[in-house]
């Protein structure tokens, strides 16, 4: 009875750290029950506020951090404010309306169901974007190319690609 | 007196099993309607931004409160060397770890986010009396299981009484915070009152007690294990001084309130024309939380002595009920005063009694808790020697002489 | 061993089972000390990696919304309010996002509402908005027990709904009955004014209006489409309109006895 319960121990401790490292470095042997995400590609003339490796690795200690510098503080001009990411990630369906978290093509969504971590964000602040009240109130000039360029920007998820003209940048 | 023996019960009959599943049954209700509040939403229950807390607070408040009481019996025999309370020790600590964990169960369930429950362990502010009220009642929970193993471990028998000291004390000021969490608000003329921490400590006295004594005799005749006289007779009497207590208190908790021409409102709601709070307050809390067993326990109407508390603990716990219900309650669908002396309308039903009726989904949360705390108690008596063999009169009473002597 | 009685014997020889305990206790406390090593090594992953996860600092800017030389304030001439006008309400509603669809008036959304008080010895009737008070010393600040409820620098007491656990002893708390919960989902929250299930919620003064210097929408609404009854400004400052106005005229605090110092005055009240 010792015997089995170790051994099962073993084998539960192994799967848990041997599995990832399987995968990672062989990764064209993946294939797996959740669908890869898809990320929609940013069109010409954007960018990401900081490189996607970067931002993959770091965006929830970004987020975490800034908050309390919102919340607390009431500093509204720092970089990487959840509003602005929630801007200019919108994935808009077959009919051009904006998705919330409760769809699956969500840019947020689909990254974190695919790694099974949850995200508590969405429970409160506004999972797609609010275009006037973003350019209304004027904020945060470091974003004013990205944010110029939402309204113009048609993603849809088929294509990857813009339909609309990019404006000026 | 003899060398106590304790044993596991037997817990291998229908009753024992039917029990278990009953409990598990209430439990898993319990679990349904938490799955329904989280993901529906709070609306679905009877309360509201009126009435915030409701009966699953009023379930939790008893357990928490008769947790803190139920260690009493074992603070008795440890601390103040009453012997024949002390083979009753162990089932003492083991009856406040699972009140406790089934009262905090309840709250912790009723949370509008229970998945930021590590927030709540980690994050504190100190002029909260709500989160003293959590590290006291984790460290109640650490202190009890020390309780326990310094008294199943014979060899650690020796500091049983310091232990219980440091139990003695820590639950009082468990207590006391836990009385101060409505004592310490200012906006609610039902609790605003230095009383309520005291009243709160005499209140655990006497349920912790009733629901020790319901549970002790429950087990010993479930497992036909004797139980004397003796202890029963002497427990009946504690229950009754602890009851006649509470009564004390109440009223001067209500007569101070009289006094304060400000206060006349919220007391005659309380006394006189409070429809459901008043009845439950005369009748529940007064008559069948107070004087009926008052009348019990200091009178031979029932001769067996074993009915006589069981009769009396299940009134008490009723009133119990009763007392916290028209407190938390009674107190919270009573308009809050903006303008005093004038009187006030709105869309947010300022000035006018809230109406509560409470859900089923309260009731179940509420009552899961109950079973959990009585299924912890089954598992612990079945797995782990907590029950004295015999708590008949010879093994128990130090005065107690053979018979024939 | 609670089994052995007075019988034990301590010069028997000790096996790898003891004999004064049975088989089944000797499994048992295997079992736990096994079941105790497993537990161990199922958590030690997540918590080691809880310990490694520390956010790194971002780059912020330096200007704060919040200035501390700042008291944030609201007076509100009740005899310019209208009973029957509730302007501000639906301003606060629309411009925060609350708006009650659920015709459940018990558990919707209230953050700001109008009060009419009558004084029953002479008929005399008045009405006025109440909203969070935003007191100096605020009850709810000082019983949430995870600091969600806080007081900024600048005096606005809000709840930081990152740490708010729904327990709601700020809203038994409040005096005058400010707060409400938010009891079922939200969708499409304003950007600028999240809110969300099982979180306690009240009037934010519309922070994010002020920390880019503007007004709260009430105080807006009233000034464009109402009675102008409310005023905003720095307590602080003794030459901002507000100040300049409650040192000239009589306004009083709801409440006062209670020694909150509300941020929100009242004249004619």
């Amino acid at each position: 009875m010792h015997r089995i319960v170790l051994t099962a121990i073993l084998l539960f401790a192994a799967a848990n750290f041997l599995t990832p490292a399987a995968i990672a470095s062989d990764e064209s042997v993946v294939t797996s029950a959740v669908p890869m995400p898809v990320v929609p590609e940013a069109p010409e003339g954007t960018e990401c506020v900081a490189d996607p490796d970067f931002m993959r690795l770091n965006h929830m200690k970004l987020l975490q951090h800034d908050r309390d510098l919102t919340m607390r503080d009431g500093n509204r001009s720092i970089d990487f404010s959840l509003k602005e990411c929630v801007d200019c990630h919108v994935v808009r369906d077959a009919e051009g309306v904006a998705v919330t978290v409760d769809s699956p093509q969500h840019f947020c969504r689909s990254c974190h169901e695919y790694a099974a971590v949850k995200i508590d964000c969405f429970s409160c602040h506004a999972s797609r974007p609010e275009i006037e009240d973003a350019i209304k109130l004027g904020q945060n000039p470091h974003q004013a190319s990205v944010r110029d360029l939402v309204p113009q920007i048609d993603w849809t998820l088929q294509t990857g690609a813009p339909k609309a003209e990019v404006g000026n940048e | 007196m003899k060398r106590i023996i304790y044993s596991q019960i037997d817990g291998t009959g229908s009753g024992f099993y039917g029990l278990f599943a009953f409990l598990g049954a209430v439990v898993l209700g319990a679990a349904f309607s938490v799955y329904n509040m989280e993901h529906a939403g709070h609306w679905i229950t009877g309360m509201s931004n009126q009435v915030i807390w409701g009966t699953p607070h009023v379930f939790a408040i008893f357990l928490i409160v008769a947790a803190s009481g139920a260690l009493n019996v074992a603070s008795i025999g440890s601390v103040f060397g009453k012997k024949i309370y002390k083979p009753l020790g162990r089932l003492s600590g083991l009856v406040a770890l699972a009140l406790l964990l089934g009262g905090l169960a309840v709250l912790v369930l009723d949370l509008g986010r229970p998945d930021r429950l590590i927030v709540a362990m980690t994050k504190y502010n100190f002029t909260s009396i709500f989160a003293w009220n959590i590290i006291l009642y984790v460290g109640f929970m650490v202190i009890v299981a020390a309780y326990l193993w310094v008294q199943m471990e014979r060899r650690m028998n020796i500091y049983a009484k310091y232990a219980g000291l440091v139990a003695f004390i820590w639950r009082l000021i468990l207590t006391t915070g836990t009385g101060s969490i409505l004592g310490f608000i200012v906006a609610r003329e039902a609790f605003d009152s230095a009383v309520l921490a005291p009243l709160f400590i005499t209140m655990s006295f006497s349920f912790g007690l009733a629901v020790f004594s319901l549970i002790l005799i429950t087990a010993a005749r479930g497992d036909g294990r004797a139980l004397g006289d003796a202890v029963l007779e002497r427990m009946g009497k504690l229950l009754g001084v602890f009851v006649a207590g509470v009564l004390y208190l109440t009223a001067v908790q209500h007569l101070t309130n009289l006094y304060m021409a400000k206060r006349v409102g919220i007391e005659s709601f309380i006394l006189l024309d409070g429809g459901i709070y008043t009845q439950l307050f005369w009748g529940g809390q007064v008559i069948l939380g107070g004087l009926l067993p008052l009348a019990i326990v200091y009178s031979t109407v029932i001769k067996n002595a074993a009915v006589r508390l069981a009769a009396a603990s299940v009134l008490v716990i009723a009133g119990g009920f009763a007392q916290i219900y028209v407190l938390l309650i009674g107190g919270q669908v009573y308009p809050q005063t903006l303008f005093p002396g004038m009187e006030v309308s709105s869309s947010f039903f300022d000035g006018v009694v809230a109406e509560y009726a409470p859900s089923g989904w309260e009731v179940s949360l509420g009552l899961g808790g109950v079973a959990l705390a009585l299924l912890i108690v089954m598992v612990g008596i079945k797995f782990l020697s907590f029950l004295p063999q015999s708590m008949a009169d010879e093994d128990m009473d130090p005065h107690h002489k053979a018979s024939g002597a | 061993m609670s089994n052995c009685g007075s019988k034990c014997s301590s010069k028997a020889a000790k096996p790898a089972q003891p004999a004064d305990i049975t088989q089944f206790d000797f499994d048992r406390r295997r079992f736990l000390s096994v079941s105790a090593a497993a537990a161990g090594v199922v958590l030690a992953p997540g918590v080691m990696l809880y310990g490694v996860g520390a956010p790194s600092p971002a780059h912020a800017h330096a200007d704060h919304g919040a200035d501390a030389s700042k008291r944030w304030g609201m007076l509100i001439d009740v005899n310019k309010c209208d009973a029957d006008c509730d302007v501000c309400v639906h301003a606060c509603a629309d411009e925060n996002g609350w708006q009650g669809t659920h015709d459940r008036p018990a558990s919707d959304a209230q953050w700001i509402r109008k009060v009419t008080v009558r004084d029953p010895s002479t008929n005399h009737t008045q009405s006025l908005p109440v909203m969070c008070q935003h007191c100096a010393e605020p009850p709810c600040v000082d019983v949430c027990p995870t600091g969600a409820s806080f007081k900024r620098a600048d005096g606005i007491v809000l709840v930081d709904k990152h740490i708010c656990i729904g327990c709601r002893y700020c809203m038994v708390a409040c005096p005058y009955k400010a707060r409400s919960f938010v009891h079922e989902d939200v969708q499409d929250q304003k950007t600028h004014a999240p809110r969300g299930k099982g979180t306690v919620e009240s009037c934010t003064m519309c922070v994010h209006r002020i920390d880019v210097g503007g007004t709260p929408a009430c105080v807006e609404a009233c000034a464009e489409k109402a009675g102008g009854a409310m005023m905003f400004g720095d307590l602080n400052d003794p030459t901002s309109d507000i100040s300049k106005h409650i040192a000239t005229y009589a306004t009083r605090q709801i409440r006062a006895d209670l020694g909150v110092d509300p941020g929100v005055r009242y004249q004619n009240l």
